[in-house]
């Protein structure tokens, strides 16, 4: 019962690796599409975990449903967030913000329930979820799916080796696009919109259609966060997606800084590092003896993650909305 | 390192007195509390497996195997229905059970509503025999539309979608108000409503004093229960406080900061997350029943089915939603309220203390939450995390009535309800749920404004 009983050394490595795990790339795509929506167009998107889902599932049934080669699944992939954003944004951009809120939470929760229903079960296999598609992607990759890879004391097993590489390369074409949008005209509307959508729409922009091409972009980046999901988890699991999931992903950009093009990236790591930390030092405390268990068992640990979750959201919007880097001039906070 | 034992130990010691005093207090409550009875020898758990066919009659199996084992996996015994469906399992003490339904011993084509629920736990009192229930179906009664849409079917799950309704409405109310007067759409209000839940369900076992060991982080059973009537109070006074609370401690604040709306928004999710899951951990994951009136044989009036408990809460919600109509109408606070969700600068420049009227919609969605957490958790089950299916089902209540008209949302609040179960004749009932998200889509395609709302409200 003592607390050098503790192995510092296995939590901190833990929670290196993880920062830098697939999960983490997950986090980071699905916040990088977040800021378009939220930081650069000022659209409350409360069901970004349905794009990822969009993402993963259309990836996942071109290859079992339909027998695409690999990399028209991804581009099948991207359709799925796309038409979901159409279904989405076509009846909500032209209302008040907190609509496209509750409409997005609510069709987060449609894709789910859909997704593990029986009627449903003969093409997404129900609450089992879709597995058999990752062969293609195995044979793509170029480690071996047995041998472990890594720097140091930070290793991955080759088969999920594939989804961290990947997934980073991702995380990087995906910054450099929004960065590159975000400085051309067409940034420059979408900010302005933000700002002030009848200054925007008396200079003659489509404001509504500038809104519905954000809230595409950023669902087909989020989507590319579930695709990385399932080749890293090699499953793609209705109950994955469920709705807390959008809110940990708020949490990783207004921690990194709202409108700040790379600012997801760092929220996403420094979440994966806290969190995995926390609870691995929570664990340890338990088996220990330093936690009673009439307190606290080690299930209940896992759940702190929530709390903790719930209680940064809450004050970093009121203490600090603009997260690390961002500014809060930046921030659409007033937005309609 | 010793240090820190010390503080353990002190707070492990501060502990133990704290619940000497709880103990205390609810020794009073022993005598007060009409306490549980003990009438039978030893305890048992039970259930009466019966499927409901075609016609909506309710079948009883004979020969269904369930089996009992503890929460831990360790097996108690096993039994097999009698002619009538009944089937009693002695267990060797107090505590909870899970139970086992054999799904491959019922009758040809019968299967659960829920495929996946072949589990259920059940809670087994000093000296009571612990029931639970297995919702069973003839597996084509909810597909089975051509040759069978009854005039019988569509009424009773009218009434059920109703009953509902009501419940819903009394969520959907407080949530639309809140909107009204404040601008702020709130998404912890569900958790209001599971709150309320909870404070009955901890009342209605263990009295006050289990309730303050609840509030300690104990649930464990001591203290006497109080009659669920009695707990309901207790439940519409706990959400009282909590709207209260919310609105005093975290949203006054923030609008005298000056925080936007949007910050706000996101802070009432960060509320919603926390409440959750302190619920999980003070509660525990598996849902569980109210000790009282939870097993009911139906009552038929005219061709329609209903259990007295659920007349009965039914009839209280109508009372209850007529009493806050004529509130909203007839009172001086009403009209007050009205007007600030109207138009707040006109109402606060008319002398309406504006942040009293808000700080009074809060206490009284807050109650109304709680109420109707207690009428949920009674028709359905107590559970920690009913609040999310809740909450999207409100927000389609409201989106459908008009966000920010209190009887838009009772308004939409009953059309959900009653779209909700007559649904279930066209769909699979495990998407029931779909269709009313899927129609609050609908409804902002074509009428975004909602039943009774107005056009200006929404852009």
């Amino acid at each position: 019962m003592t607390l050098a009983a503790i192995d510092w050394g296995f939590i901190l490595t833990q929670s290196v690796t993880q920062a830098f795990d697939f999960n983490a790339v997950v986090y980071a795509l699905a916040a990088i599409g977040l800021n378009v929506h939220f930081g650069y167009a000022g659209l409350l998107n409360f069901g970004q975990v349905g794009f990822v889902a969009m993402g993963a599932y259309g990836m996942g049934l071109s290859i079992t449903l339909w027998q695409l080669n690999p990399f028209l699944a991804v581009v099948v992939g991207m359709i799925f967030a796309a038409i979901f954003a159409l279904i989405l944004g076509l009846p909500t951009l032209r209302l008040r913000s907190d609509y496209l809120a509750i409409v997005t939470i609510a069709a987060a929760e449609i894709v789910r329930l859909i997704a593990r229903s029986t009627v449903m079960r003969p093409i997404t296999r129900g609450a089992e979820g879709l597995n058999e598609f990752i062969g293609p992607f195995r044979d793509l990759s170029p480690f071996s799916a047995s041998e472990i890879y890594g720097l140091g004391p930070i290793e991955w097993r080759g088969s999920q080796f594939f989804a961290v590489v990947v997934g980073w390369i991702l995380v990087g074409l995906s910054l450099l696009l929004v960065a590159q949008l975000m400085r051309s005209p067409w940034g420059r509307v979408v900010k302005a919109i933000r700002e002030d959508e009848d200054a925007a729409r008396a200079l003659g922009k489509n404001a509504y259609w500038y809104k519905l091409q954000a809230l595409i972009l950023g669902g087909v980046i989020g989507g590319l966060g579930g695709m990385v999901q399932a080749l890293g988890n090699a499953t793609v699991q209705p109950d994955f997606f469920v709705a807390p999931l959008t809110f940990f992903f708020w949490l990783v950009l207004i921690l990194g800084g709202v409108g700040k093009v790379w600012a997801p990236v760092f929220g996403a790591v420094v979440y994966w590092f806290m969190i995995t930390f926390i609870q691995n030092t929570g664990r340890q405390l338990v088996d220990e003896g330093l936690i009673p268990t009439s307190i606290m068992d080690t299930s209940q640990i896992d759940q702190i993650r929530f709390w903790i979750v719930g209680a940064a959201l809450a004050l970093l919007m009121v203490f600090r909305p603009q997260g690390f880097f961002g500014s809060r001039e930046e921030m659409a906070l007033d937005a309609r | 390192m010793t240090a820190i034992l010390a503080t353990l130990r002190t707070e492990i010691e501060h502990r133990r007195r704290l619940l000497g005093v709880l103990l205390l207090i609810s020794s009073i409550f022993l005598i007060w509390g009409p306490g549980l009875a003990s009438a039978q020898e030893g305890e048992s758990v039970a259930t009466r497996l019966r499927f409901e066919n075609v016609d909506g009659d309710r079948i009883p199996i004979e020969g269904g195997r369930v089996t009992v084992e503890t929460p831990d996996g360790e097996v108690i015994g096993e039994g097999f229905s009698d002619a009538e469906g009944n089937l009693e399992i002695p267990v060797p003490g107090p505590g909870n059970y899970v139970l086992t339904l054999d799904v491959e011993t019922l009758p040809e084509g019968v299967v659960l509503r829920d495929p996946e629920r072949v589990s259920t736990e059940t809670q087994v009192l000093e000296g009571q025999v612990g029931r639970t229930i297995f919702p069973l179906i003839a597996g084509d009664v909810t597909i089975d539309t051509d040759d069978g849409v009854s005039l019988r079917q569509v009424l009773q799950l009218s009434v059920e979608g109703l009953k509902l309704g009501l419940f819903l409405g009394m969520g959907a109310i407080g949530l639309s108000l809140i909107f009204g007067t404040t601008g702020l759409v709130n998404f912890s209000h569900s958790e209001m409503i599971v709150w309320g839940m909870l404070v009955a369900y901890f009342f209605n076992f263990y009295g006050f004093a289990g309730f303050l060991g609840f509030m300690a982080g104990w649930p464990a059973p001591f203290g006497a229960g109080i009659n669920l009537a009695f707990a309901a109070l207790f439940a519409i006074a706990g959400g009282a406080g909590m709207g209260y609370a919310m609105d005093k401690w975290i949203f006054l604040p923030l609008r005298e900061r000056g925080v936007s709306l949007i910050s706000q928004m996101v802070v009432t999710i960060g509320l919603s997350l926390i409440l959750r899951y302190v619920f999980l951990f003070i509660f525990g994951g598996s849902p569980r029943f109210f000790a009282d009136y939870t097993a009911q044989s139906a009552i038929t009036i005219g061709i329609v089915d209903i259990t007295p408990k659920d007349l009965i809460t039914a009839g209280l919600s109508v009372l209850i939603l007529v009493g806050v109509g004529v509130l909203l109408l007839r009172t001086k606070l009403g009209k007050a309220m009205r007007a600030v969700a109207d138009n707040r600068d006109l109402a606060e420049s008319s002398g309406i203390d504006v942040q009293r009227v808000i700080r009074s919609v809060w206490v009284l969605g807050g109650s109304l939450a709680g109420l109707g957490g207690v009428f949920i958790g009674l028709s359905e089950q107590v559970s920690w995390n009913i609040g999310f299916r809740m909450l999207l089902l409100i927000f389609a209540a409201v989106v459908l009535g008009g966000l920010g008209t209190a009887f838009g949302a009772l308004v939409g609040a009953l059309v959900v309800g009653v779209g909700i179960q007559v649904s279930t004749l066209f769909i699979p009932t495990e998407l029931k749920n779909v269709g009313a998200l899927a129609l609050l889509i609908l409804v902002l395609v074509f009428r975004p404004q909602g039943i009774l709302g107005r056009a200006e409200r929404i852009g």
